[in-house]
């Protein structure tokens, strides 16, 4: 608690100073919904604090130094020889050290804190998520709910969300910007990402790797909403007819066709029913099938772990 | 006969690309004409496409690399219009296929093809004049690697005209660079350019390596060597260790691609992020490799015009091997979002911001040059200033994005880009700037006009801030790269003020162009008859500029740091004209490297093409001639006495004369 008080003041302090200095902060990444996105925002805010530490006497230091030994000025000391200082030397290796051996510290605590694969911390139960990126869309499968979405993204406020991330093209990422981090999304792997919206609102989310003509469209709107909202919502799609199976997800995946030079962004889908398995099955498409297809089956989501 | 070309491949439906190849082929006429005219074939062959001298191969690699330098540019240019255009209805100009192409060929051309030839153009003037040398190690394999990457360079040019280029970005990612997601032509261009070039670069690295152990004057151990010499052999050895697995990644490559392995791809054990890892052991080292060499150049600049002893060499010298020895050990920065453990991503975020201490000290190091100096406020110094303000924010962003959790958001966005823009333009650029101007007259004998350089200095800095400090900002809104069209208003206005910044940049690069043809008319003003034009501390300033095709008539001895300055101060002659001069063995020009490059190309351009007669015609053309050439005796001559003698005499006529008018 304590911790996080401070965090709040040097917070507050460090925004205070890029908004008087930058003018305006309704950016993504210093308005973050999410707890997770809040921490890596503060965790910018004190890094470069710790880095102006340097940073800023360097940029004061050319300035001066650049204006006091200028060739006109006759006044100033004139040491042609003179190139060499313990003292300074030691300063000069020695801050940087410091800072760094800080920094070093707050990497290593960070990296484990706010490790994507960590779940996070809640009285709620996560909400599992199975994604899958396509050309150029993105599959959202809800396995506890049995329902499955295209290009829109529904969870309920407050409650941790684990996404579990795989790809049937070529590589993505799954980056939802105000609520945090974001993680590869890669065929025959599967990676995992965890976040949670602090509020409800609706967040833009993208892909955050390059992934061929039509990766502009990847675009889907996240919405973070009330547990009755999210329930009613889940109700609304369970009533879709369509059926996500393997047959229905391959031809979601193909990339459709361009309209004015651009591949628009794929309609927003319900999926009713989902094949049980169908996550599993699209990571294990590429686990040669000698044995069983239940082992090639284990065997890909042990690879995972 | 011809395997996939086809007149279909020349893009006829791109009025842009039309119109450009029209210019091209127009200038390349006029130009073909205006040689043919002034019947220079001949001095063009032997004067400079043969020749295996050092200061000739250097200019010949500046000059390729300037003319990238306005291709890059235009990539560029037409990037940023673009985008500006393509939000909400707008829907830009450039379909995707040519604007992905775009953004690949622009990060390929401006760090391989602009960004590289200048470090070795550079390299290949100074080095050899720095350390008291007549020529590098190996002159052959010099022409040699200078014209693999030209043909390098003109594979990726081809590529405009005669189908198209990789659409995956500069990285070049399986599975989307696989066979499977990217089917065309374009992925073979990129490959093989990169590696025609990249030969060319691993050999020009053992080439200098083996120049600067072996062949320093006598008296200059390593600890006495210049700072540029310096950074130069880290540089060479990061180009040893980090070329060869590019070479290697980008053969795994071509497997897939050409023969169905699976090295990257996800059937049959194929592992894509095998590439992420083993692209970075290359790619990290390799920004290191573009800006130790800008760190040699500020060193050098930076104490010649502070008329100052440069501060800490030491600590210099050890920065430099640190920087060089932890680029090893940082890659996976580049993908933390591939989701290793936590442990893992904490290392190479604590080695990367490690890296940061030694670039603080050089930092230091320069600012404690200028303290107590008397700083000569022109071109070169305003850039090392515009650098060392410039660089600073740019480190810090560097560091930001080196701390894992946090670059879990900034990966891959705007951010990104604004930051390897802010180390490259405010670093690199710079760097070589600057380097250009400083030795322009050792090079050629005439000082540029600084005025220019002043303008363009000023325009490269504020076009620089203009264009990346709103991609800063559009980082943090979450916008991400490579977009080709967006949604969000907010994004807007930050993206078309990046436009007056790239507008900027052109402005700088035509005070660039226009400097180097108003210092060609007063040529004859700027005259530099006492080959020390700037009151220069190292030995490449104590020979004629431009020096004599055999550098030094006698070999300086340099027990000093700074020697010449030394000799300078005490009043001693540091080449004492002998009695007699001993004979100087010197290698014969060959246009052997070019004949062995042109088979290359020829195996290159088949294999994109999948001409497969073409291809083994070029392979085995370019072993026979490099095993020719290797028996051949007739690679070296003499410079007799007398004719140095005359020279020399010429050389002390000049200078007594602009004396005797002074």
């Amino acid at each position: 608690m304590k911790e996080e008080k401070y965090h709040r003041c040097v917070r507050w302090l460090l925004m205070a100073i890029a908004c008087s200095a930058l003018g305006g902060c309704d950016w993504a990444l210093f308005n973050s919904k999410g707890q997770i996105g809040v921490e890596q925002g503060n965790l910018i805010l004190i890094s470069i604090g710790l880095m102006l530490i340097v940073v800023i006497p360097v940029i004061v230091m050319t300035f001066w130094f650049g204006w006091r030994y200028r060739e006109s000025n006759e006044k100033a000391t004139y040491t042609p020889d003179w190139a060499h200082s313990h003292k300074i030397e030691l300063v000069v290796w020695g801050v940087p050290l410091i800072i760094v051996a800080v920094l070093a510290v707050i990497i290593w605590q960070t990296s484990h804190s706010l490790d994507p694969y960590r779940p996070i911390e809640s009285d709620k139960p996560a909400l599992n998520i199975e994604v899958v990126s396509l050309d150029w869309k993105w599959l959202f499968i809800y396995p506890d709910q049995g329902v499955a979405v295209v290009n829109e993204l529904v969870i309920p406020e407050k409650t941790p969300v684990t996404f579990h991330i795989t790809s049937d093209t070529v590589m993505n990422a799954l980056s939802i910007p105000q609520l945090g981090g974001m993680i590869y999304a890669m065929g025959g792997q599967r990676t995992q990402l965890n976040l949670i919206a602090n509020e409800q609102g609706e967040f833009f989310g993208q892909s955050g790797n390059f992934s061929g003509e039509g990766f502009s469209a990847m675009r889907f709107t996240t919405h973070s909403v009330s547990d009755e909202d999210f329930a009613h919502w889940v109700d609304k799609v369970k009533q879709s007819p369509e059926v996500m199976d393997f047959a229905a997800f391959k031809q979601v995946g193909e990339p459709g066709e361009m309209v004015h030079h651009r591949y628009p962004i794929y309609p927003i889908r319900y999926f009713g029913q989902v094949e049980a398995n169908l996550f599993n099955k699209v990571i294990g498409q590429y686990v040669t099938l000698k044995d069983s297809h239940s082992t090639a089956m284990h065997e890909a989501a042990e690879v995972q772990e | 006969m011809f395997g996939k070309l086809t007149l279909d491949a020349i893009p006829y439906h791109e009025p842009i690309i039309m119109i450009t190849l029209a210019i091209v082929a127009l200038g390349g006429l006029g130009l073909f004409a205006a040689v043919t005219y002034f019947k220079k074939w001949g001095y063009l062959w032997k004067e400079w496409l043969t020749s295996v001298d050092h200061k000739k191969i250097g200019v010949m690699y500046i000059l390729v690399a300037l003319v990238m330098l306005v291709r890059g540019f235009a990539d560029a240019i037409m990037m940023r219009t673009h985008l500006a255009m393509a939000h909400g209805d707008g829907q830009g100009y450039l379909p995707p296929e040519h604007y992905d192409q775009i953004f690949t060929a622009h990060g390929i051309i401006m760090l391989i093809f602009v960004a590289m030839p200048l470090v070795t153009g550079l390299m290949n003037i100074v080095v050899p004049l720095q350390i008291g040398a007549r020529d590098v190690a190996f002159p052959y394999l010099n022409s040699l690697s200078f014209w693999l990457f030209v043909g390098g360079a003109l594979l990726i040019n081809l590529s405009l005209g005669l189908g198209e280029f990789a659409k995956t970005g500069w990285v070049a990612y399986p599975p989307l660079s696989g066979i499977q997601y990217s089917p065309g032509v374009g992925m073979d261009y990129y490959i093989w350019s990169m590696q025609l070039s990249g030969l060319g670069t691993t050999l020009t690295g053992v080439n200098f390596i083996a120049t600067i152990l072996k062949m320093r004057a006598p008296g200059m151990s390593l600890m006495k060597m210049p700072i540029f010499t310096w950074t130069i052999l880290v540089t060479c050895v990061l180009i040893c260790g980090a070329f060869p697995p590019l070479t290697a990644t980008l053969a795994m490559l071509s497997l897939d691609r050409y023969l169905d392995f699976h090295f990257f791809t996800n059937e049959l054990g194929g592992n894509p992020m095998m590439y992420a890892n083993l692209f970075w052991i290359w790619g990290h080292p390799e920004v290191y490799i573009l800006i130790l060499p800008a760190f040699g150049v500020f060193s050098e600049v930076v104490a010649t015009f502070s008329r100052k002893t440069l501060f800490g060499y030491a600590s210099m010298v050890w920065a430099t091997a640190a920087i060089g020895v932890l680029s090893f050990v940082v890659w996976l920065h580049h993908f933390f979002t591939m989701g290793s453990g936590a442990s893992v991503n904490a290392f190479f975020g604590i080695m990367t911001s490690i890296i940061a201490i030694p670039t603080g000290v050089k930092i230091f190091t320069w600012l404690f040059t200028i303290f107590r100096g008397r700083l000569q406020l022109n071109a070169m110094t305003w850039m090392t200033l515009g650098f060392l303000v410039t660089f600073s924010i740019g480190g810090m962003t560097g560091v930001l994005m080196a701390v894992p959790a946090a670059d879990f958001v900034l990966h891959n966005s705007l951010f990104l880009i604004a930051h390897f823009h802010n180390v490259i333009i405010g670093g690199a650029v710079f760097g070589y700037l600057a380097g250009i101007i400083y030795w322009f007259p050792k090079a050629f004998g005439f000082k540029l006009l600084d005025r220019f350089g002043r303008y363009s200095f000023w325009c490269w800095l504020l076009g620089f801030y203009f264009a990346f400090m709103p991609l800063y900002v559009l980082g943090f809104m979450g916008m991400t790269r490579r977009l080709n069209h967006f949604d969000n208003p907010a994004w807007v206005p930050w993206v078309q003020v990046a436009v007056v910044g790239a507008v900027l940049i052109g402005i700088g690069i035509v005070f660039t162009v226009v400097q180097f043809v108003t210092s060609y008319i007063k040529r004859k003003e700027n005259r530099d008859v006492s080959g020390d034009p700037w009151d220069g501390r190292t030995l490449e300033w104590a020979t004629s500029s431009p020096p004599p095709f055999y550098n030094f008539a006698v070999i300086p001895t340099a027990d000093k740091i700074d020697a010449f300055y030394e000799a300078k101060k005490n009043g001693v002659e540091l080449m004492p004209a002998p009695e007699h001069y001993e004979p100087i063995h010197m290698p014969k020009n060959t246009g052997n490297g070019l004949v062995v490059s042109a088979f290359v190309i020829a195996f290159g351009f088949a294999m994109i093409w999948h001409i497969w007669w073409l291809a083994i015609v070029g392979l085995v053309g370019a072993v026979v001639s490099f095993i020719v050439r290797s028996y051949d005796e007739d690679i070296d001559y003499y410079v007799q006495p007398e004719e140095i003698a005359r020279i020399e005499q010429a050389h002390h006529q000049t200078k007594a004369n602009a004396v005797v008018q002074a």
